[in-house]
């Protein structure tokens, strides 16, 4: 009877399972499938018939040119590499500043940036695009770049836990040795930090690569400031029907994550771990 | 590093305090050029326009061109316009569709927290949709729901008459939960990922301890696994309820908020940068605001007060439990 009951369970546990992740991949399947079939195939075919060739690529190739997609890998490359640096730098400065001194105003500083993820983004958007404005900073790269730098916190918390678990003491004989704050930070905390750099550059990598509001209202100009994001907002309207080239574009634009994904499924899970404990 | 580690031992020597007390002025210059860039960026980018935000709301206004104070105007329009606050009854299918998403959420969490067979590639696909570009999402689901495409197919399959399935995202009815569903899909699997994090945090032996005393599969999760990830829930909770309040990804990318799937963000989104009518946006983000810190702040009044009891030491506690339960 309790062999029967336990057989029963594990069936329950593998059945929903196998039905959750079916659920959570057939989208995506389905419109890999598509990515895949001719014009003609794609009108002749249910959506869920598999396509007769899997090396017919024309699709993939024109979604590519359509959405002006190399130029859009190399601005979110830009993007990327400036962001993260700036996110990082900013992130780890003011992670050390807050751990390792204490001063009047250190737990406020740390509330304001608490608070602060309380206002949801899309709501501040109304009036930081007329702060952008102001500042004559819409239509540019620099703008958004820095715009991207400056909204993030969950960032600041993982480097302020990582912090906590740096001794002190290392800090304090380098300072007796004669090295200043800078070196200090620069030459014996920042190489120390590397497993938290690595996660925030991750999670803040997936995040501004897939980030589209901000890219949308902030760089306008669609051919020149297109990012990978932005650039499947070209199959909206006229070409809104034709779904063997959109999802050509879709499974284009979702290939860089899921292959980051597969190398650093660890630490993506982690990061995200770490970030909301303190939340 | 060899030098360091000489130096180590006399580190709290008494130089160093003297020495400390001499570099006062470094450590303010460190303090202060450190943060000044954060903090100007904090400022401009979220003090500086909530305080805008407040006094725009104020004014009959655009981007560009004069403006007209008209005092509590925009308000009264809010909540007297038929597109504004009454849009903020469409949270409550968001809010149902992540109550259902924090229980599944928790039921994979615990399934795949134990052995399981290719639990790993489980993990993988469930959380997947949670790394995919927000536009790609909504063409992904546009395609999905469209007539005859993918959900009509599989429903087909399954022997549903396909003359007599909705039009998923045009009709009133259901388009609505058919977003909402969307949601769930995309973020399901970051909350249960969150949960695993929290339940593999749980002592190993406790586990052990409890299959000694033959516990159940109920039993474990009961007195085990909920009270030890009861704080992450809570927050989830708190965070569900909120952020349903403040939907906005779904309508906005999969039907742009048409066929009544308009959402308070997402009219607002169209009012402030469609329409430019910057007050009028601004006092709904206003209102949006207070109805969320109040939201925040009652529930977390709220679940200290059901929680208030033994929220460290709850190991103690299913230990006296699990022990009466043996009996």
């Amino acid at each position: 009877m309790k062999k029967l009951q336990y057989t029963i369970l594990i069936l329950i546990k593998y059945a929903s399972l196998l039905f959750g992740s079916f659920l959570s991949i057939i989208p995506v399947v389905v419109c890999a499938i598509t990515a895949f079939k001719t014009e003609e195939e794609y009108s002749r075919t249910n959506v869920m018939t598999l396509p007769e060739n899997w090396g017919y690529i024309g699709n993939f190739k024109i979604a590519w040119e359509k959405a002006n997609m190399g130029k859009a890998f190399i601005n979110s490359l830009i993007i990327m590499i400036v962001v993260l640096a700036g996110a990082i730098m900013i992130g780890t400065m003011l992670a050390y500043v807050l751990n390792r001194f204490q001063f009047r105003g250190n737990r406020l500083i740390r509330n304001l940036f608490l608070v602060a993820t309380l206002l949801p983004g899309i709501a501040m958007q109304v009036t930081v695009y007329q702060i952008m404005y102001s500042l004559n900073l819409i239509n540019t790269m620099v703008g958004y770049m820095i715009l991207m730098m400056g909204t993030d916190v969950i960032s600041i918390y993982i480097f302020l836990q990582f912090f906590e678990n740096i001794p002190v003491s290392l800090d304090e004989s380098a300072i007796i040795d004669g090295a200043s704050y800078f070196g200090v930070f620069f030459k014996i905390l920042l190489p120390l930090l590397k497993p938290a750099i690595i996660t925030v550059a991750i999670l803040k990598g997936v995040s501004t690569y897939n980030e589209y509001y901000m890219a949308n209202l902030y760089l306008q100009s669609k051919d020149k400031l297109v990012t990978v994001a932005t650039s499947l907002y070209k199959f909206t309207g006229p070409m809104g029907n034709q779904y063997n080239y959109i999802c050509a574009g879709v499974i284009i634009t979702l290939l860089p994550a899921l292959i980051v994904f597969i190398i650093c499924q660890k630490q993506i899970y982690s990061g995200l771990t770490q970030g909301a404990v303190k939340g | 590093m060899s030098e360091l580690s000489v130096h180590k031992s006399s580190g709290k020597s008494k130089g160093f305090i003297k020495w400390l007390k001499s570099s006062k002025g470094q450590r303010a210059t460190v303090v202060v050029t450190f943060m000044f860039i954060p903090l100007v960026l904090l400022f401009v980018f979220t003090y500086l326009p909530f305080g805008k935000m407040v006094e725009f709301s104020f004014f009959n206004m655009k981007y560009i061109g004069k403006r007209e104070f008209v005092g509590l105007r925009n308000y009264i329009d809010v909540f007297q316009r038929d597109d504004c606050f009454k849009a903020l009854k469409l949270s409550f299918y968001y809010m149902g569709a992540s109550f259902v998403q924090l229980a599944l959420a928790l039921y994979f969490a615990t399934l795949l927290s134990f052995k399981v067979k290719g639990g790993g590639l489980f993990k993988g696909m469930l959380f997947f949709p949670y790394l995919i570009c927000g536009i790609a999402v909504g063409f992904i689901f546009k395609f999905f729901y469209t007539r005859g495409f993918v959900l009509d197919s599989l429903l087909g399959f399954l022997g549903f008459d396909l003359e007599k399935l909705p039009y998923w995202l045009k009709d009133m009815r259901i388009n609505n939960i058919s977003l909402a569903a969307a949601s769930v899909w995309r973020y399901m699997g970051q909350n249960m990922v969150l949960f695993i994090g929290a339940i593999m945090s749980v002592d190993s032996e406790m586990y052990e301890a409890a299959a000694l005393d033959g516990a159940n599969y109920w039993q474990k999760f009961r007195y085990i696994i909920l009270p030890s990830i009861k704080t992450i829930v809570v927050l989830n909770l708190i965070l569900s309820i909120t952020g349903s309040l403040s939907a906005f990804e779904p309508p906005y990318v999969i039907t742009g908020g048409n066929f009544g799937t308009g959402t308070y963000f997402v009219i607002m989104d169209r009012i402030a940068h469609q329409n430019m009518k910057v007050g009028l946006a601004s006092a709904m983000a206003v209102i949006l605001l207070i109805i969320i810190l109040f939201a925040t702040l009652l529930q977390k009044m709220f679940f200290r007060y059901v929680f208030n009891d033994g929220n460290e030491d709850s190991s103690k506690k299913i230990a006296k439990k699990m022990a009466k339960e043996a009996k």
